[in-house]
Parts: C-alpha cells; sequence; structure tokens
C-alpha cells in the first residue's frame, strides 16, 4: 500500500480545508482501503471524518434525514426509518453484510466505486482508473454489466442497493463545501460515464455529503426492494428494483420505480412511473409499465438475459409492492 | 516509516502503540500483538474469519485501520472467555462439532455472538441471514447454526 499521512478533523470547515489541500475523506472505508491494498486508489494523505457531528437520523414534517456519517446497521434498526421509509431499511438489510453494514457509513455507501473486476485488476486496461487505456470490460465477462447508461468506454454498474431506493423515493442531499451548504437530488450526483468514465460525481473539489433527506410521500408505505443475485444474501444484484406505490381505490396514483445491477448510475425508470398512472393496479398493468424499463436499453452478448430479468424483477416488485395491504 | 501513537484496549487492556497508519486493526492484531486467533482469510472483508467486535459490535478487522480506533474497546477470541470458562458459544460449538478445519471459526464465533447480541437469532433463517458475512469453506454450516440456535435458545429460557 502506498504510504499516506493520516489526520482527524475536529470540524467540518477543517475537513474541507484539509481536502483542497489535496486530503481524502475516509469514513467507514470499507471500499477505500480495499482499493488502497490494490493500489487502485493511491491517496498521500486521509481525512478521517468520523468524529465530525454529521450521524444520526431525524425526521421532520417534510421527511426523513439521516446524516452522512450513520453507519447503515444504525440506520435499518432506527425506529423512524422503518416507520416513515421502509424501503430505505429492505435496500439497506439486502446490501453487504452484518459486519461491513456496521462499519460503512450513508455517504461512503453513496461514494462507493464499481465492482467491475476489471476496473479491479491493475493490469487490465480500464478507462475509468486510466483514461483512455481502453475497457477490457467490453469484450470480457459481461454478466454482471450494465444495459443501461453505458458507453463505449465504461459498462460497469453502480453497486450501491441503498442509492436505488433514494432514487426511487426522490431524495436530496446535502453538501458542504468551500462555497457553503447546498441540497440537490441524489440523482444529479452521478455522472454517465460518456467518454469521460473517470469522472463519477458532480461533487465539487472539498465538498462532502453531510446527510441525505427522503420526503415523506403517500407512497413510502406500500414498497418493496427486490433484489436478484447468486446468492441468498451477501451478493451485489445482477438486477435490483425498488418500487413505491400510492394506490386509492384500485387505481395507482403515483408510481415511483428505479433499478439496480442494470445501470452505470443507478437507474430511475419514469417511463414505467408515468404509464402506471391512473392504472388499476393488476398485473396487466405491472407487465406493461416492465416492459417500458428496456426501451433504450444496450445488452451486450453476456448480459442480454438482464432484458428479460430486469422486466420480471419489476412485475415482481410492483406486485409485493401492491399486496402490501 | 511515519508512525503515529495510538491508544486501544484490547480484550480488556490499555495500550499504547506507535503504528505505521497504514497498519489494519487485523494486522495491528495478528502480527504486532501475536494475538492469531483472528484469522486473515480474503483480506478484503468478503470471507469474515478477521471477525471482531469493537466497542461490542461486529467488524471486519482487515478493512479499517488501527488508528482510526483510537480510544475504542477490541474484543478477539483470545478475549471472549472469563478466565478459565469459555464463553457459551464457544461451548456450544464444540458440542454442536461447528467446524472442521477451524480457520473460520474465530470470526464466526466473533460474529455469532454479535448475531445473539442484536437479537438477530430467532430462527434458523434469520441466524442464517444474519451470518451471511462469515464464510466456511469446510460447510460447517448446520452446526454453527445449531450451536448459535442453542445459546439463543438458553438465553431466552
Amino acid at each position: 500500500m502506498t504510504p499516506f499521512s493520516y489526520e482527524t478533523a475536529a470540524s467540518t470547515a477543517e475537513a474541507i480545508e484539509k481536502s483542497l489541500a489535496g486530503g481524502r475523506y475516509i469514513a467507514g472505508g470499507t471500499t477505500l482501503i480495499d482499493l488502497m491494498r490494490e493500489e487502485i486508489e493511491r491517496p498521500e494523505r486521509l481525512i478521517d471524518i468520523n468524529r465530525l457531528p454529521l450521524g444520526g437520523i431525524s425526521e421532520d414534517a417534510d421527511g426523513l434525514i439521516i446524516g452522512a456519517l450513520a453507519r447503515m446497521a444504525e440506520v435499518a434498526a432506527h425506529p423512524a426509518a422503518g416507520r416513515a421509509q421502509p424501503l430505505i431499511v429492505e435496500a439497506l438489510l439486502e446490501g453487504a453484510s452484518p459486519q461491513l453494514r456496521n462499519m460503512a457509513s450513508i455517504g461512503g455507501n453513496l461514494m462507493q466505486r464499481v465492482r467491475c473486476p476489471y476496473f479491479r485488476t491493475l493490469d487490465a486496461p480500464c478507462n475509468k482508473r486510466t483514461p483512455g487505456s481502453g475497457c477490457a470490460a467490453r469484450d470480457g465477462f459481461t454478466r454482471a454489466h450494465a444495459i443501461l447508461g453505458t458507453s463505449e468506454h465504461c459498462i460497469a454498474t453502480h453497486p450501491s442497493d441503498l442509492a436505488v431506493a433514494l432514487v426511487a423515493l426522490g431524495a436530496t442531499i446535502r453538501t458542504a463545501g468551500p462555497q457553503g451548504s447546498r441540497d440537490f437530488p441524489l440523482q444529479e450526483l452521478y455522472r454517465l460515464p460518456g467518454d469521460t468514465p473517470h469522472l463519477e460525481h458532480t461533487l465539487l473539489p472539498g465538498e462532502l455529503i453531510t446527510a441525505a433527506k427522503i420526503p415523506h410521500g403517500a407512497y413510502a408505505r406500500r414498497a418493496r426492494y427486490l433484489k436478484v443475485r447468486d446468492r441468498a444474501s451477501y451478493e451485489f444484484a445482477l438486477v435490483s428494483v425498488a418500487v413505491a406505490l400510492d394506490i386509492a381505490d384500485g387505481r395507482v396514483r403515483q408510481a415511483r420505480i428505479a433499478a439496480g445491477g442494470v445501470g452505470t448510475i443507478p437507474w430511475r425508470l419514469a417511463a414505467c412511473e408515468a404509464a402506471l398512472t391512473g392504472r388499476v393496479a393488476n398485473e396487466t398493468a405491472w407487465r406493461e409499465a416492465a416492459t417500458l424499463a428496456v426501451a433504450d436499453a444496450r445488452p451486450l452478448p453476456g448480459n442480454e438475459y438482464k432484458l428479460v430479468l430486469l422486466q420480471r424483477t419489476i412485475m415482481r416488485a410492483l406486485e409485493l409492492a401492491g399486496e402490501i395491504p | 516509516m511515519e508512525t503515529m501513537t495510538v491508544a486501544l484496549t484490547i480484550n480488556g487492556r490499555r495500550q499504547e502503540l506507535a503504528l505505521d497508519p497504514r497498519t489494519s486493526l487485523l494486522d495491528l492484531l495478528r502480527e504486532r500483538l501475536g494475538l492469531h486467533g483472528t484469522k486473515k482469510g480474503c483480506n478484503q472483508g468478503a470471507c469474515g474469519a478477521c471477525t471482531v467486535l469493537v466497542d461490542g459490535k461486529r467488524i471486519n478487522s482487515c478493512l479499517t485501520f488501527a488508528v482510526m480506533h483510537s480510544g475504542a474497546h477490541v474484543t478477539t477470541i483470545e478475549g471472549l472467555a472469563e478466565g478459565a470458562r469459555p464463553h457459551p458459544l464457544q461451548v456450544a460449538f464444540i458440542e454442536h462439532d461447528a467446524f472442521q478445519c477451524g480457520y473460520c471459526t474465530p470470526g464466526q464465533i466473533l460474529s455469532g455472538v454479535a448475531c445473539l447480541a442484536e437479537g438477530h437469532a430467532s430462527s434458523p433463517e434469520e441466524i442464517k441471514a444474519w451470518m451471511s458475512g462469515n464464510i466456511c469453506r469446510c460447510g460447517a454450516y448446520a452446526g454453527i447454526v445449531a450451536a448459535i440456535t442453542e445459546v439463543a435458545e438458553k438465553n431466552h429460557a
């Protein structure tokens, strides 16, 4: 591992100052330390932000607020989270292992890097790791790779389950940076790979995620996160779907749908949502909405199966959410 | 090499240590302190052999730097028994033959102790889901689940 200096930040302002001077934030460390050991990440200066007052979970009239330093396990076990947003709890518990959920912070979860094996193999070309070197995945084993939002330069999927649920629920994040604080939709944090896959997010230099806010919605109660993967637990998604439904008098008033395991970023399925508005909540509606999910998909020979699997997972997730009384 | 001083309480004993900041908590335990009970399996957070308790919570000691735990209380398999009396889960592992080669066992037991403390051991299904961060390549899972179940039942008796 490349040597680095390590320091703790006593305040957010101090952390930002140190980050602007070349420091890299570390919270749970579960992604970063792994990548540092492989020398895929080589920060020279680490700023430990764990002592900043950015933890905790609270609720106000508008929504649920999760501090960026709250741990996945802590949020999943919090009564307010379970009451206000069961989808968040289900997505968190479907991710990682109990040990990792005790370590990984919410901010770090949203900022975690891709699991593409070529990104993680130093001698394979990877445009994300070494811009311009090429993409070994395109001609490699693509079974776990994306079918939506890809480019000829990168096809890696975004690995977070939580981000899929948050995007479905229209969550915003709050950040602190040299210019002060700002709030914006989580969806706007993520950049499509295009021809610059090494640029993954829209945070400015020094900017730090301080909280996520999930607005209350009539759809929050009828919500499910369905994750399809090679093992029953502790595995990344091949396909995952988050749905939240507001149903009144047997008709869909509003649907929120996002997918994981298929997109280069957490993928909001706006066309599926729109197709469900006003429809009678039944299997026909679920099936017709699901077919719209793959209109823009560009599969490769190794991951064509995801076209069908995504539609079926959407259908099943809608069915499960619709069954919630 | 630049070193940093960090104070940790390991198995009840407070220690001040000068460390290279790159030292993982796992390497501190094994290489520096000679506590070889905690195992290095994958060294990337996938197998759970390195599971220890930090301030009562189970974590993967391979995926964290020791300097990040200033002031923390760490419990390893060496610190689980009370004097000569093994922890009830250690006894249950022996009774249920919950291991073969034994390499994953310390991590399984620490993870199991936390699983019980968290209240995630009410059924075999729940235990399987909440022990999924610990891999056993010998396949002693049936015994592991039985051992945790037995301690959970005794705790509630």
